[in-house]
C-alpha cells in the first residue's frame, strides 16, 4: 500500500532529518575555512590552528591514551568474558552482577576520589591517571560484551575443540578469537571512541600541556582564541576527524555496538 | 555517547528480546547450562579465576574502590588539603537545601524532556513512517542521521555555541525574516539557555532513537499490519496497535540510554554555558566538578556524585519495570 505520496513523505522526512543532523557539522566545516584575523582562510586555517593550538601534541596524547586503553582492555575483556561465558565456577553469578552494578556508575561519582587518591600517590598529571580509570570502565563493558559473544555463538565450537584435545587456552586464541573478529572489532571501535572523546577525566587529572588530550586541548584553545572563530572551528574539525573517519569506514560496528550492545542479553 | 550510559542500558537491558524468552519472561543474566560433573577437557574452576583475575583487579582498584571512597568522602567536610571533619549526612542535607545544588538536580528534569522524551517520541513516529515504504539510499541516511552520536561532545559544544551566538545562523535567519526583536544571545538568556542546551541533546540523541526504532520495525511481521488493514484500520491504528507495542524493548533501551545521557551531561554544559547565566543551566556533573575542584567542597562533591549514581540506578530499575509491566 505504498503510494507515491507516501514515498515522497518518507523521502522528505529522511532528507529533513539528515539535514538536521549534518547542518551543524557543515557549518563548522564552513567556518573552519573562512578567513579571519589570524586565519589565512581555506586549508591554511588548519595549518595555523595545528601550529598555534598545538593539536599535534594533543592528538599524540589522545592516541597514546586510546591505544593503550583499548589494547589492554580488549585482552583483559576477552579473558574474563571467556571465563564468564564458557566456564562454570563457584561465585560466577555474584561476580558478574558485581560488574553489572559497577558499569552503571557514572564517571562523576568516581572522579573525585580518584583524583585525590592519585594525587597522594603522585600519579596525577601522568598517562597512568588518564588510562587507569578509563581502563576499568572499558574492562567492565568489555567483559559484559565478550561474555555475550562467548555465550551466544561458540559453546558448541568450544566443546568440539575441547573434545579434540585442544586445551582451553588454545581453544580461545586459535579458534574462538579468530571466529569472534566482528564482535572484537566492535568492542575495539567503541572503546576507542569513548576514550578518544572523554573529557572529564583529562580535565581533572592532568595540568601539563603535553598530556592534554584532543578534546581537552580544544577547550583550552577555545579559552585562548575567543575571537578567532575560524581557527577554533578548524581545531574542532581536527579533534572530531579521527573518530568520524573511523565511523565512516566501520559504521556498522558503531551502530550495532551502541544499539545491539544494549539489546543483547 | 558515553561509556557509562551504554553500559547502563546494557545492564538495564530491559526485558530480554521476546524471541529468546518464553511467556514467563526469564529474568537475570543467561548463564552456561548446568550439568553434573565436568565434560571431557572442561577446565577446572581455578582456571576460570585465573582468566577473570586481571580484569577483576583493574576493575576493583579503579572503579569499585573509588565508589566506596566516594561514599566515605561524602560523609566528611573536607577541602582537599587539611584534615577533614566528620559531617554525617550534612552533605546530603545540603543537596536538598542549597539552592544551587537543588537547581542542578531540577534542571535534569528539563534536560530529560529534551534529551530523552522528545528524541524517543520523534524517533519512533518517524521510524514508523519510514518503515512503511521501501527507500533507496537508506545506508546513507542511516550514516548521516547517526553521526551526531560519534562526534566528541567538546566539538559539539563548540559548534552549537557558534550556532547560538548573537551573530550566528539562528539570529541571522530571525533578522532576515524581520523578527529582529526575537534575536538574542541564546545561551546568555536566563530563561532560554537551558532549553537551548537541551536542544543540543535532542540533536545528539534523536538519530540514535530513530536508527534504534528503525531496526526494531524491520523485525515486525508484515501480517500484523495486514490484520489491522483488514479490520479497516488506518496508519494511526497501525502505529498504536502494532508498531508501538512491538517496539517496547527498543523503547526501554532508548529511554535508558538517553535518560542517563541527560542525567550525567557534563562536557556540553561545561563548555557552552558552564552552568550560567547565574545558575540557570547548572547540572549535577558540573556541580561535582565545581564543588571538588573550584570551591574545595570535596565532601559535598562526593555526595552529589553518589546521589546522582543512586538516581541513575533507580531510574534504570524504574524504566525496565515499566518495560516488563507493559509486556503483560
Amino acid at each position: 500500500m505504498t503510494s507515491q505520496r507516501e514515498r515522497a513523505l518518507t523521502y522528505t522526512i529522511l532528507i529533513a532529518f539528515a539535514v538536521f543532523a549534518l547542518y551543524p557539522m557543515f557549518t563548522m566545516l564552513g567556518t573552519a575555512l573562512e578567513p579571519g584575523s589570524d586565519a589565512p582562510g581555506g586549508l591554511g586555517n588548519f595549518a595555523v590552528a595545528w601550529e598555534q593550538g598545538r593539536f599535534g601534541s594533543y592528538l599524540r596524547s589522545s592516541l597514546i591514551v586510546s591505544v593503550v586503553t583499548v589494547a589492554i582492555a580488549t585482552v583483559l575483556s576477552i579473558l574474563s568474558g571467556y571465563a564468564f561465558g564458557t566456564m562454570r565456577f563457584p561465585g560466577s553469578t555474584a561476580l558478574f552482577y558485581l560488574i553489572l552494578i559497577g558499569i552503571m556508575v557514572p564517571t562523576e561519582a568516581v572522579v573525585v576520589p580518584l583524583y585525590y587518591d592519585f594525587r597522594d600517590l603522585g600519579l596525577t598529571d601522568t598517562y597512568a591517571a588518564l588510562i587507569l580509570p578509563q581502563l576499568a570502565q572499558s574492562v567492565a563493558f568489555g567483559t559484559f560484551w565478550m561474555r555475550t559473544y562467548f555465550l551466544t555463538s561458540s559453546r558448541g565450537v568450544a566443546e568440539a575443540a575441547r573434545i579434540d584435545g585442544t586445551g582451553h587456552w588454545g581453544t580461545l586464541w586459535r579458534v574462538l578469537v579468530p571466529m569472534g573478529r566482528p564482535a572484537i572489532i566492535t568492542l575495539v571501535v567503541l572503546t576507542f571512541m569513548w576514550t578518544w572523546n572523554e573529557f572529564m577525566i583529562p580535565l581533572v587529572m592532568v595540568t601539563s600541556e603535553s598530556l592534554r588530550t584532543a578534546p581537552l586541548g580544544l577547550a583550552f584553545f577555545d579559552g585562548q582564541y575567543v575571537s578567532a572563530t575560524s581557527l577554533l572551528a578548524a581545531g574542532a574539525v581536527i579533534v572530531a576527524l579521527p573518530v568520524v573517519v573511523l565511523y565512516l569506514f566501520l559504521q556498522r560496528h558503531f551502530i550495532q555496538g551502541i544499539i545491539e550492545g544494549s539489546t543483547k542479553e | 555517547m558515553s561509556r557509562s550510559s551504554t553500559t547502563a542500558a546494557v545492564a538495564a537491558g530491559g526485558p530480554e528480546p521476546s524471541r529468546d524468552s518464553g511467556p514467563s519472561g526469564r529474568r537475570g543474566p543467561r548463564r552456561p547450562p548446568r550439568r553434573r560433573g565436568r565434560a571431557p577437557g572442561e577446565p577446572h574452576p581455578s582456571a576460570a579465576y585465573l582468566y577473570i583475575a586481571p580484569a577483576l583487579i583493574v576493575y576493583a582498584l579503579f572503579l569499585l574502590v573509588p565508589i566506596g571512597r566516594s561514599f566515605m568522602l561524602s560523609l566528611y567536610e573536607w577541602d582537599g588539603l587539611t584534615v577533614g571533619t566528620w559531617a554525617g549526612l550534612d552533605n546530603y542535607v545540603e543537596i536538598a537545601t542549597d539552592p544551587g545544588l537543588r537547581a542542578a538536580f531540577g534542571h535534569t528534569a528539563v534536560l530529560i524532556v529534551f534529551y530523552a522524551l522528545i528524541p524517543v517520541a520523534v524517533g519512533m513516529v518517524l521510524a514508523a513512517i519510514v518503515a512503511r515504504a521501501r527507500v533507496r539510499g537508506m545506508p546513507f541516511f542511516r550514516t548521516a542521521i547517526f553521526l551526531p552520536q560519534v562526534v566528541a561532545l567538546a566539538v559539539v559544544a563548540v559548534t552549537w555555541r557558534d550556532i547560538y551566538a548573537s551573530d550566528g545562523p539562528i539570529n541571522q535567519v530571525l533578522r532576515f525574516v524581520g523578527l529582529e526583536e526575537l534575536a538574542r544571545a541564546w545561551l546568555g538568556d536566563f530563561a532560554l539557555a537551558l532549553p537551548a542546551v537541551g536542544l543540543v541533546g535532542t540533536w545528539v540523541n534523536t538519530g540514535l532513537c530513530f536508527v534504534l526504532f528503525l531496526a526494531g520495525t524491520g523485525k515486525i511481521p508484515g501480517e500484523l499490519y495486514q490484520a489491522v488493514r483488514v479490520d479497516g484500520g488506518g496508519p494511526i491504528r497501525e502505529f498504536t496497535t502494532v508498531t508501538m507495542p512491538a517496539l517496547r524493548n527498543e523503547m526501554v533501551v532508548a529511554l535508558t540510554l538517553t535518560v542517563i545521557n541527560a542525567l550525567r551531561t557534563f562536557d556540553l554544559v561545561y563548555l557552552t554555558t558552564s552552568g550560567g547565566p547565574g545558575n540557570s543551566t547548572t547540572v549535577p556533573a558540573v556541580e561535582v566538578f565545581r564543588q571538588a575542584f573550584e570551591r574545595g567542597e570535596v565532601g559535598s562533591a562526593a555526595a552529589v556524585g553518589i546521589t546522582l549514581t543512586l538516581i541513575i540506578l533507580a531510574l534504570n530499575l524504574l524504566i525496565s519495570r515499566i518495560g516488563t509491566r507493559e509486556a503483560r
